[in-house]
């Protein structure tokens, strides 16, 4: 019970913290914040790091296996499309 | 690596992303934020590499590289008219990423998370059902976007009696998995009706719709990458799930200002014509003007302030490129161009803004609607590409209007008001726009970017 606490109150402020964040941002630049923001969301991936290297058990891996390649596309496809983005930005300037 | 510096080495990560994230508040510093996130996502995985549990790399390895590899080709590649359904797409594997590694923790309790069990079951329920659901909704929105998908069934009483249906089943499914975690085959169930479920939301929004749904994804995306953090006890999926899930439900929020309807209203209502519309024959008879390029031209040719305003037409025809060549042009000649961008405009929130950004359009140059609004009176002329709702006076003046209270682009008081369109066809909202037939409309009837090319041409001869 006591960890869940903190895992709440982490979530709770973290949400907060997104509020703030995010309501600064133009609207020129929601296209990047919603792919920087997708990439971010691959964050899933750490954990399907860890599911596809624990033998425990094979199908478990191999799920993990799958979910690191989902989440692995959309991490790196995520950071790259929106810097491409960024830069068509920028170069203006 | 001890579990202690690991935590510490994910607490810089979601420093990173939050840092990344402040990066977007201009487009000066933003190529450096998503540059500091990506730090902060390799730090994250490079630690987790280094994390005991780890017996063994192959799979991982296989799967980094290939999930890398078609992650770079997909972003490398894709054209900027197609971001949307690229975006639509990237949500989906996250959102599956994150109910597939749920499963993991089930099959394999302990070995992942060592968090109470309720939690665990829980938080594996709810991180099935958004993540399943992100997933085949996003991928439909992907074939939608993409022009695979045409299907698109009006919403009706059935379709919500199935979706309630499908909700009530997935909860009570999840109730199971929390009862009795060791049989797995409730949750698979539950993923297959969360599946469904995301697939029968989706299907039946399409057009102008769409970029509510796609920021509403992008939220789930984090949701689900936040519940998988419940799962596993891990404090940087919480944070950065909740930060992509914030920021999805801001976007989603200023999509359904911008059209001045409620969330339920865009997934679940319908918008088209009432029997108070007036038909088309009633709004135009006789009252529309066209005119060709150079008649046209001849109007710029003394204009001071000329205001575009591009729409979902513009992406279709891609005529970005052209638009841009006669804003040069018009510069040249001492004429001040500014581009109105209304929230809506095109298939996802920032659409047109990317697109006119690739082809150099400086962003001083973009203006919000509630920035614009006020300068168009002074404006000479009103240059309409492929926008057709959100320039439709209704939303102003007619109470029986279905698109009536949304904020729209006040062309009309322009001097005078071009529409570059192929016919008088009606936009999303299937309604006629009484701003063709007013006094100081012109059509220019034809494709985006060969009229925008025959204008400029028209123009540069002049």
């Amino acid at each position: 019970m006591e960890a869940f606490i903190i895992y709440i109150t982490v979530f709770v402020l973290a949400i907060f913290v997104g509020f703030e964040v995010i309501t600064k941002v133009p609207p020129t630049l929601h296209t990047p914040l919603m792919s920087g923001a997708n990439a971010i969301s691959g964050i899933t991936v750490v954990g399907a790091i860890v599911a596809a290297g624990s033998k425990e058990s094979t199908v478990a891996a191999i799920l993990g296996c799958v979910a690191v390649i989902m989440a692995t596309i959309n991490v790196v496809g995520g950071f790259l499309v929106t810097n491409r983005m960024l830069l068509m930005f920028k170069k203006k300037k | 690596m001890g579990i202690s510096l690991i935590n510490i080495v994910y607490l810089v990560a979601s420093v990173c992303f939050i840092l990344g994230l402040k990066g977007l508040v201009s487009p000066r510093t933003a190529p450096r934020g998503n540059m500091i996130g990506a730090f902060g996502m390799l730090l994250a995985v490079v630690a987790t590499l280094l994390d005991q549990h780890i017996v063994t790399f192959q799979l991982i390895i296989i799967g980094l590289v290939v999930g890398g590899a078609i992650g770079t080709y997909l972003a490398l590649t894709v054209e900027m008219t197609a971001m949307p359904q690229m975006v639509a797409a990237f949500n989906g594997f996250g959102g599956g990423a994150s109910a597939l590694v749920a499963a993991t923790a089930l099959l394999a309790p302990g070995d992942l998370s060592n968090v109470p069990p309720t939690q665990l079951y829980v938080a594996t329920a709810a991180s099935g059902i958004i993540g399943a659901a992100t997933f085949t909704g996003s991928m439909v929105a992907w074939a939608k976007l993409q022009g695979v998908l045409n299907w698109q069934p009006k919403s009706d009483v059935l379709q919500k009696i199935i979706n309630a249906t499908l909700f009530l089943a997935s909860l009570a499914l999840g109730a199971l998995v929390v009862m009795n975690p060791t049989g797995h085959w409730a949750y698979w169930l539950l993923v297959a009706v969360a599946s469904v479920l995301g697939v029968m939301l989706t299907v039946p929004i399409g057009g102008a719709d769409m970029p509510v749904v796609i920021a509403l994804l992008n939220s789930y995306s984090g949701l689900a990458a936040c519940a998988t953090g419940f799962v596993l006890g891990n404090n940087v999926l919480i944070i950065a799930g909740s930060l992509v899930g914030a920021s999805g439900l801001i976007l989603t929020s200023i999509m359904c200002k911008a059209m001045n309807r409620s969330l339920a209203h865009v997934l679940f209502g319908t918008l088209g014509p009432t029997a108070e519309t007036a038909s088309a024959d009633e709004v135009y008879g006789g009252k529309v003007k066209s005119a060709s390029a150079e008649e046209a031209a001849m109007i710029f040719e003394t204009a001071r302030l000329v205001i575009i305003v591009p729409g979902y037409g513009m992406a279709v025809a891609q005529a970005q490129h052209s638009v841009r060549d006669l804003a040069n042009l018009l510069h040249e000649r001492g004429v001040e161009v500014k581009y109105a961008i209304h929230p809506v405009a095109g298939r996802m929130p920032g659409h047109m803004n990317v697109l006119l950004a690739e082809a150099d359009v400086p962003y001083e140059q973009l203006f919000a609607l509630e920035d614009i609004n006020d300068s168009f009176p002074e404006a000479d002329i009103a240059l309409v590409i492929g926008a057709n709702d959100v320039v439709n006076p209704s939303a102003r003046e007619d109470t029986t209007s279905p698109i009536y209270g949304m904020p729209i682009l006040d062309v009309d008081k322009a001097q005078t008001v071009m529409i570059i369109k192929r016919s008088l066809s009606p936009g999303f909202a299937g309604i006629p726009n009484p701003l063709f037939a007013t006094p100081n409309a012109l059509m220019l009837y034809g494709d985006g970017k060969e009229m925008v090319r025959e204008l400029t041409a028209a123009l540069r001869e002049a």
